[in-house]
């Protein structure tokens, strides 16, 4: 019988025999191996010896805590994750013949982009909107623009997600009167809107109101969803513009999870059950190059998030502990050298999703360092994602990644990691609290900062900038939105201005006014009524400023 | 002993993309020079007035919405307006290409895009303060 070795008396030996020997004679190409978000990888990763206890408690199986393995009980093998990718430029007009396009092309869900003026409440003939109307996404004053933006498309139908925040319950509101006016009920409603305003704070930037207000309107709407829109998803906490921001994949699930746990509490703080509420929760990460890294992230995000609504806040329902998420490849990661090299990054980005267990996936497209996509270049992302699901085998196991020794360990060590900044917030008093106090702010900028000076030294390669690059002509064929636009934009404003009923506008507005000065009002049937007079989002959004006040950024360098 | 040359690193425009405007400002801060940082969303006129109150040397403009071409102009104007044509203004941001010789010719000195490396965004400032 051979004498029994552990397997640490075995790599005590390997590595003083076979690897010595190779160290000695070929060095490694660096002295410490480092993951995209700067964590040191060990050479090699060995069975950790769980125990099944530990198995289950950590693990499980899919569709049951801690949901680690997926929430879903079957995965991709029951169905794929939703395809949705994120557009709308310029007028409504032109945003609906890309959303008709995207359709036919099989895409299987919307995601809206406004504008900014949109995104911040400020009309297009606003001053403030100079410049910027409907550059980054499609401009929407008043519902007479979310009618075109909506024309023949029935919202039974699909499933929307509209990446609105500050004015999310306008926005809500708009998409309500859209339906019933095409003879759909709200509680047929599906999709999301992204109402996360903590991460508008740390990281995004489209904020108007200040956190108290702002938290007011998110639980006006989970209250009014929770009764009225049932299958709509109230929020989409957001951990991808804090990774783009320049956060580790650390620091992107601890903070997101942390703004998690404040907007739970605050909702249970006016007198909502967790469960009435919880469930329609969602989340929205980021996926970067490093794609072990990142699906250990998704599950180690998965795994606290379980814990956090069991433990902390009693959560009794399945659906309130599980951590239902959309994905959206690294925006940041995109070079504008050599473009084409961006499709290899997304690809390897949407198996980091899916290998991840999202729920569903914007592939960016390969010219977005450059401008807003073309459409060829949004096919070719969307055809990524219909590769990876159809073609990759990677869908016909669920988690196919689990148990590899160097997953799971990287899953544990990012758990760990996260909770103890989730711990550290919350003995600050909680996210907003930290925000208040900069300390968010500046642990994501000085990550931030580490990367770039990583890469400006050279210790980190980015292909087609600091090493393989080569002379470029400038690329040709960009997306160009008509700078005329405000000008067609600002008309047809005036025109419904001229149209609609503005005594009903005037005592619409007065109402929402005199609900935004009482406390426990819930403001979302005032803002639907305002909604369907056609008053503007501008108007609706400058009435609430005039309640509210306006929040102003604390600079952290 | 030498004036020490001042940089406002400014983001008009509704854009929260700061990402960049921040790690500028600190790589000139680290590089020796006084570095004021506007935060977001500034109007091309509040950043004029910054630019003079704080008697800066450098404008270093920040976008990423696209809105360029209409903003980064109306902040050189305004300077000459105020007779502060002196301040030499640049960019960043994502800029395409073929919209970099109608900003020079509005008067922004330089344009810097994605991926360029500080070096050439201090040896711009050196090389124009030598003028």
């Amino acid at each position: 019988m051979s004498e029994y070795k552990t397997i640490n008396e075995k790599k005590a030996d390997w590595e003083e025999s076979t690897l010595k020997k190779v160290l000695d004679r070929f060095p490694e190409q660096q002295e410490e191996f480092v993951t995209g978000s700067g964590h040191p990888v060990e050479r090699l990763y060995l069975p950790s010896g769980i125990s099944e206890e530990e198995y289950i408690e950590k693990i499980g199986f899919p569709g049951e805590y801690p949901y680690t393995r997926g929430v879903q009980p079957t995965m991709y093998r029951g169905r794929f994750w939703t395809m949705r990718q994120y557009a709308g430029f310029g007028t409504a007009e032109e945003s609906n013949q890309r959303y008709k396009y995207l359709l036919e092309q099989g895409q299987t869900g919307l995601s809206i982009a406004f504008d900014l003026p949109t995104q911040i409440g400020y009309d297009s003939d606003d001053s403030m909107s100079e410049g910027e109307v409907g550059k980054v996404g499609v401009a929407i004053d008043s519902l007479k623009d979310m009618e075109i933006l909506f024309e023949g498309i029935p919202l039974d139908k699909v499933s929307t997600s509209m990446t609105i925040n500050a004015p999310a319950a306008v926005l809500l509101a708009m998409y309500i009167a859209v339906a019933e006016k095409q003879g759909v009920t709200r509680d047929k409603l599906r999709g999301t809107i992204q109402n996360d305003i903590l991460k508008e704070y740390i990281a995004r930037g489209t904020y108007i109101f200040p956190p108290a207000p702002s938290m007011r309107l998110i639980n006006n709407i989970f209250e009014f969803c929770s009764k009225e829109v049932p299958k709509w998803n109230t929020i989409s906490i957001s951990g991808y513009h804090i990774r783009e921001a320049g956060s580790t994949a650390v620091q992107e699930i601890a903070f997101t999870i942390a703004d998690g746990i404040e907007y739970v509490r605050n909702a249970i703080g006016v007198g909502l059950d967790v469960d009435s509420f919880a469930g329609r929760l969602s989340f929205f990460f980021n996926a970067h190059n490093d794609l072990l890294e990142e699906v250990a992230k998704y599950r180690a995000a998965r795994r606290i998030w379980a814990r956090v609504m069991k433990e902390k806040f009693n959560a009794k329902k399945e659906k309130s502990m599980m951590m239902r998420f959309h994905t959206q490849t690294g925006g940041s990661t995109l070079t504008a050298q050599q473009p084409d090299n961006n499709i290899v990054r997304v690809t390897i980005q949407t198996l980091a999703a899916v290998l991840g267990g999202t729920q569903s996936l914007h592939t960016n497209s390969r010219d977005e360092a450059l401008a807003l996509p073309s459409q060829e270049s949004v096919m070719i992302a969307l055809r990524t994602q219909q590769i990876v699901a159809n073609e990759s085998g990677v869908t016909s196991t669920i988690d196919p990644l689990a148990g590899s020794y160097y997953i799971e360990a990287l899953t544990d060590r990012i758990a760990s990691e996260a909770w103890d900044y989730i711990e550290k917030i919350e003995t600050m008093g909680g996210m907003v609290k930290a925000i208040e106090k900069g300390y968010v702010q500046k642990e994501i900028q000085d990550s931030a900062y580490r990367y770039q000076r990583d890469v400006e030294d050279g210790n980190r390669i980015v292909v087609g900038v600091n090493k393989f690059t080569v002379e470029e002509e400038p690329p040709k064929g960009l997306l160009k939105v008509d700078p005329s636009l405000r000008t067609v934009q600002v008309e047809k404003l005036a025109r419904v201005k001229g149209e609609r009923d503005n005594v009903a506008v005037t005592a619409s507005l007065k109402a929402l006014k005199k609900g935004a000065e009482t406390e426990d009002e819930n403001l979302m049937p005032l803002i639907l009524d305002a909604v369907k007079k056609y008053a503007t989002l501008g108007e609706i959004s400058g009435i609430l400023r005039e309640v509210f006040g306006e929040f102003q950024e604390s600079i952290v360098l | 002993m030498a004036k020490a040359v001042r940089i406002l690193v400014a983001k008009p425009g509704l854009d929260g993309h700061d990402r960049g405007a921040k790690y500028i400002a600190r790589a000139l801060k680290d590089a020796g020079y006084e570095v004021i940082y506007t935060g977001i969303r500034q109007t091309p006129e509040s950043i004029v007035v910054t630019a003079i109150q704080e008697d800066v040397d450098f404008v270093g403009l920040s976008l990423l919405s696209g809105a360029h071409n209409e903003l980064f102009p109306k902040v050189v104007e305004l300077l000459r307006e105020k007779d502060a044509s002196d301040i030499i203004v640049f960019g960043g941001g994502v800029i395409p290409t073929e919209d970099i010789p109608f900003l020079k010719e509005k008067g922004i000195e330089a344009v810097f895009t994605q991926g360029t490396p500080i070096k050439e965004i201090t040896d711009f400032i050196e090389k124009r303060l030598e003028k």
